[in-house]
This record gives structure tokens, C-alpha cells and sequence, in this order.
């Protein structure tokens, strides 16, 4: 029997309580949220229960939203695929905006090593207990975080480029 | 020497400290890469090795990292597809269609039958250009040349059948929102044709130089293997997964564009190794011919190519000059005037290498919010270093060139 959308939201629900709210159907993803403190127990559920057994993890990343209020400024997105019943699911963890900090699930899955790093070296989250957490595709002297939205495209500083020679001004005007 | 290359405080430093051998040698370390004719792309790998063999590994990645992320946060839809170009460049229309098909699961266009066996089509073209560039190579890698020749201006032949569709070879840029920028011309059809015909003796040959070839299997079996359950953990897709023998493939689980018109098997192998891994591509190309065989018999009459959905589809340019709704859809789509619904959509696709996701967050804006790529080869190759513990050097070159790590893909 396949697995509907709605037992795996009576089985969460049943484990975590309110640490898991915001059951949605979004177009093919069943998909909600939990809390930094409780991802790693609900990742650990996900993946050993044997009803639910989602062993695998497809994706990790980080958004980052400037505009919400402070406590859900950062989120980090997790996919996660059951092969045995073709079932995927997005669970969205909200952090907020100053020193944001998640646990790590690396110990959990190992894929999750590198996306971890990826979304600390983009947007700063801190991976509580990953074992090397540095950045992996920017280079290490790097003090900012380039994804996060406040960063600009350009190098505002850059001399070499001098925008009268693109026919424009800073502003685009 | 060490203590040039590291600061002391290095775990290798402290390693070489520690562990000196009986005969009075001493572990030494290599510095594999960035740039080596026998990587293929540009990854660094600190080596410790002891002798030939290899203890430990350290990967650096990033040489090439171009912020495909972040460009495409400041870039409207139908501007991003040469950015994905860019990532597998070697089967650079799957990442088109991938890109495109995540934008119509957004906004709900069903694409024409004849417009996605057209892209089923040209979407396994990719994939057998990207085996024949992965499997040649390796053969390349441990000696054997031949092989490579034979088989690589079929690459030619492929490229040549994109320029007919799009005018373009490597770097594709292919495809709109809902099918095709025109109908694919008779001379595309034709070189498909010639194409269907010459290419399978040719794989033929290839395969037969290398499946029984003592050297080559000397070389490739229980190199770098596997475990199904490890890879599953490393977060392995693709034929690399596949050849420890689990039959994952996303065009089976979630077909998309019809895939589920066509009958073809996934190969899988046993052991994980690199001769599996060899040969589970080798099999692919085999049903990727199979599948665009079934594609051409089975294609819909007329000439439909993309869907109707003038919101989207730059309508064609004699009609902006004389039709007034042209002209407005045309200015709309242009200066980013179509609606674009707020919603958070991932769609996967079957790459080359494994399962490339795009997870895109829209908040109504003519940009995406956010948009993720979910990076095959990013995810697995966290592995290799484990992979070649214990291996001899000539061995770790074998192996990562069967995981056919593109540089492209591993950066974004």
C-alpha cells in the first residue's frame, strides 16, 4: 500500500507533537516544518521508522528571507526520498536572524557532510557537531556570506571596471 | 619536505611524525591536482601516502565555482538556462530540460506529446554523449587509447545534431518554456537517422576492446568498490549508485516527459567497482539507443513543438511585426510582465550522473527567490577519499575518472 501524505503526517504528529507543524501538500512534495531542536530526533525518526523509512537524503540547502521577522530570518531546507514507496517530503527548519545555528544531521546521513558545509559557506549557518566545518567553494580568507541577499552581485569596490565604459551607472540609470 | 606543503599542526604532519616504517621510509605527501592532465577538471587531492599506496586524501573543491546560485537569483526564468548549460556541459540538454520542465511543473503547462518525445530524444542523445565521454576516458586512463577514437567522433556527430536543433554544441542553451524555440529540421532528423545507424557497431567494437579485456580487468575489478548501503548514505544516484545494484533511476520512480511511453531496463551491476560502473554505462547507451528508437517510431503526427501558452512562449518575430497580441505578449515576456506564481517546486531529472534536482522558491517576482541545484556529482564525491583508501595512485586516477566527477557540476 502506498504511503499517503496523511500517515505520515498521524506518525509525525503522534512522535514530535507541535515540534512539527504546517502540514502542507505542496504540488508533488508533501512537506513541513519543525524546530532547530528537534530536526535531528525527527530525521532520525523519518529514516528509521519502519513505516516511513525515508533512508535517503536528496537535498539540503539554506534560504535566507531579510524581510520575515527576526526568528525566522534563515531556513534550512531538507528533501528527503522513500524509494520503497516513491514518496518524497520537504521539511523546512526556520532559524533566526543573528548567529543562526542548526545541528548537524551528518552523523545521520554522510551526503549531508558537504551540503552542510555549502550552506555555511553561503550563508553562515552554523552546523552544530559537524566535524570540519569550513568553507568548501569559496576560498578560505573570505569574510562574508556571499548568498545571503544583502550581499551584492558586484564588488561595489572593484576599480578595474569603471561603469561609464558599459554605457551605465551604479544604479543601473 | 611535509612541512613546506603543511602547517604542523596538520593531521597528515602528525601522521608522518608518528608513523615511520621499519625499513626507516617515511609516509610522504602528494599533491594530486588542481590542475592534472590525468584528473579531467579541476580538483585538488592531498594525498598521504605511504609508498604507492594511498592512507588518506584530502579534496579541495571550488576552482571553478562561477555563483551560479546567486546570478540566477538576479536573472529572469527563460535567462537561466545558460547557466545550467554550464554545469554537466557534458549533457548539457538534460539540465535545459530539467530547468525547463521545473518552470511548467511551476506553472502548470502540459507540454504536447510530440514536443516531449522531441525532448526525450534529444535528452538521451545527452546521456550517450556523456557515457561515450566517461567511458572512453577511462579507457584512456588505464592505456588504452583505441578504444576512445573509435567512439569520440560520435560525440562530433551528436553536436552536430544540436546544431540542427539550436545552433549551438556544447553549451546548448536549448528549449523554451513548453517544448522547442522551432520544430527540428528534416537534416536533424536525418542525421539522427544516419546517426542510429552508424553509432551501434561502433559501441559494438568499443565494448568488445574492453568487457573481456584482460588488462582492462586487471585494471577496473574490485577498484575503488562500493557498498549499496554506503552509497545510499554518500547520497549516491545515477550509474554509479546503480552499479552497487540498487535500480534507482528517476525516469523509472518519477517518470517526466513521457517516460513512461517507453520500455527500456535499468542496468545494474553488483559489486560497485569500477568495471561495474564501466559497464552499467556501457549498458545505458544501449537503452538510451533503444529508447530514441521507440521515440521516432512512436512520435505523434504534425508539428507541434511547444504548448500553447502565449503568457510564456515568445510568440514568433514576423507576427510581433504585424499582430498586435504578439507584439503585448511579446513586451510582457521580455520586460518580465508574466504572472509567476509564489510557490517552492522541485523537480528532478535522470542526469548523466545521477539525480539533478532543481528546487526553486518564487515570490511572484520575474527572478526566482532562491533556486538550488541539486549537484550529482557534488553529493557523491564526498566519497572518493574514502574510496581510494588503500588504493595505489594509478588506481585513485581509474576511479575518479569512472565516477565521471565533471568539474562543471562539482562548482556550480
Amino acid at each position: 500500500m502506498a504511503l499517503e501524505a496523511i500517515q505520515i503526517q498521524e506518525k509525525v504528529n503522534e512522535a514530535f507533537g507541535i515540534n512539527v507543524f504546517n502540514y502542507n501538500q505542496e504540488k508533488d512534495i508533501f512537506s513541513f516544518e519543525s524546530t532547530t531542536d528537534s530536526i535531528t530526533a525527527l530525521i532520525l525518526f523519518l529514516k528509521n521508522d519502519p513505516d516511513l523509512r525515508f533512508h535517503f537524503l536528496t537535498d539540503l540547502c539554506a534560504i535566507h528571507y531579510p524581510d520575515n521577522e527576526f526568528s525566522r530570518q534563515f531556513a534550512v531546507v531538507y528533501h528527503m526520498h522513500n524509494w520503497y514507496e516513491n514518496k518524497r517530503i520537504k521539511i523546512k527548519v526556520y532559524i533566526d536572524g543573528e548567529n543562526p545555528k542548526i545541528k548537524t544531521i551528518s552523523n545521520i546521513f554522510r551526503s549531508s557532510n558537504w551540503m552542510e558545509r555549502e550552506a555555511y559557506d553561503f550563508y553562515g549557518i552554523d552546523f552544530i557537531g559537524h566535524p570540519q566545518l569550513k568553507r568548501i567553494l569559496n576560498m578560505d580568507e573570505m569574510i562574508s556570506f556571499p548568498m545571503r541577499k544583502e550581499f551584492p552581485m558586484e564588488d561595489s569596490g572593484r576599480t578595474d571596471k569603471d561603469d561609464r565604459f558599459f554605457g551605465r551607472t551604479t544604479d543601473n540609470y | 619536505m611535509s612541512e613546506l606543503l603543511l602547517p604542523p599542526e596538520h593531521r597528515y604532519a602528525k601522521r608522518i611524525k608518528e608513523q615511520l616504517n621499519e625499513d626507516g621510509s617515511e609516509l610522504s605527501i602528494l599533491n594530486l591536482g588542481p590542475t592534472h592532465p590525468a584528473t579531467h577538471g579541476i580538483f585538488q587531492n592531498i594525498l598521504l601516502m605511504d609508498g604507492e599506496r594511498i592512507l588518506e586524501a584530502e579534496p579541495t573543491i571550488g576552482y571553478i565555482h562561477r555563483a551560479f546560485e546567486k546570478i540566477a537569483e538576479n536573472r529572469p526564468f527563460y535567462q537561466i538556462t545558460p547557466l545550467t548549460d554550464r554545469m554537466n556541459y557534458c549533457s548539457s540538454p538534460i539540465n535545459n530540460m530539467g530547468w525547463w520542465m521545473t518552470l511548467e511543473k511551476l506553472l502548470d503547462i502540459e507540454v504536447p506529446k510530440r514536443a516531449q518525445y522531441l525532448r526525450v530524444i534529444v535528452m538521451e542523445l545527452a546521456r550517450i554523449t556523456d557515457h561515450i565521454i566517461c567511458n572512453s576516458i577511462l579507457g584512456v586512463d588505464t592505456g588504452a587509447y583505441t578504444g576512445f577514437l573509435y567512439v569520440f567522433q560520435f560525440r562530433e556527430k551528436i553536436y552536430e545534431i544540436y546544431e540542427e536543433i539550436c545552433g549551438a554544441r556544447l553549451t546548448t542553451n536549448m528549449g523554451r518554456i513548453g517544448g522547442f524555440e522551432r520544430d527540428w529540421s528534416p537534416e536533424a532528423f536525418r542525421k539522427l537517422d544516419v546517426f542510429l545507424e552508424e553509432f551501434p557497431p561502433a559501441w559494438q567494437e568499443f565494448e568488445n576492446l574492453f568487457v573481456r579485456n584482460r588488462i582492462f580487468i586487471d585494471r577496473t575489478v574490485n577498484v575503488g568498490p562500493i557498498t549499496a548501503e554506503k552509497a545510499m548514505n554518500y547520497g549516491f544516484t545515477g550509474p554509479n549508485l546503480r552499479a552497487t545494484g540498487v535500480d534507482y533511476d528517476v525516469r523509472v520512480a518519477q517518470p517526466y516527459s513521457s517516460y513512461e511511453d517507453f520500455d527500456f531496463i535499468v542496468p545494474v551491476g553488483k559489486s560497485g567497482d569500477t568495471y561495474d560502473r564501466f559497464c552499467v554505462r556501457n549498458a545505458e547507451v544501449w537503452e538510451s539507443l533503444s529508447i530514441i528508437r521507440q521515440a521516432l517510431a512512436k512520435m505523434p503526427e504534425g508539428n507541434e513543438f511547444h504548448a500553447d501558452v502565449p503568457d510564456y512562449y515568445l510568440p514568433p518575430k514576423e507576427d510581433v511585426y504585424t499582430n498586435m497580441e504578439s507584439l503585448i505578449y511579446h513586451f510582457k515576456i521580455v520586460m518580465g510582465e508574466v504572472p509567476i506564481p509564489v510557490a517552492e517546486i522541485y523537480h528532478p531529472v535522470e542526469g548523466g550522473n545521477g539525480e539533478l534536482g532543481f528546487y526553486l522558491v518564487t515570490d511572484g517576482s520575474r527572478t526566482p527567490y532562491r533556486l538550488h541545484f541539486r549537484r550529482p556529482c557534488f553529493i557523491y564525491y564526498q566519497a572518493y577519499p574514502e574510496m581510494i583508501e588503500g588504493a595505489l595512485l594509478s588506481d585513485a586516477i581509474v576511479i575518479l575518472s569512472s565516477l565521471n566527477v565533471i568539474a562543471g557540476e562539482l562548482d556550480a
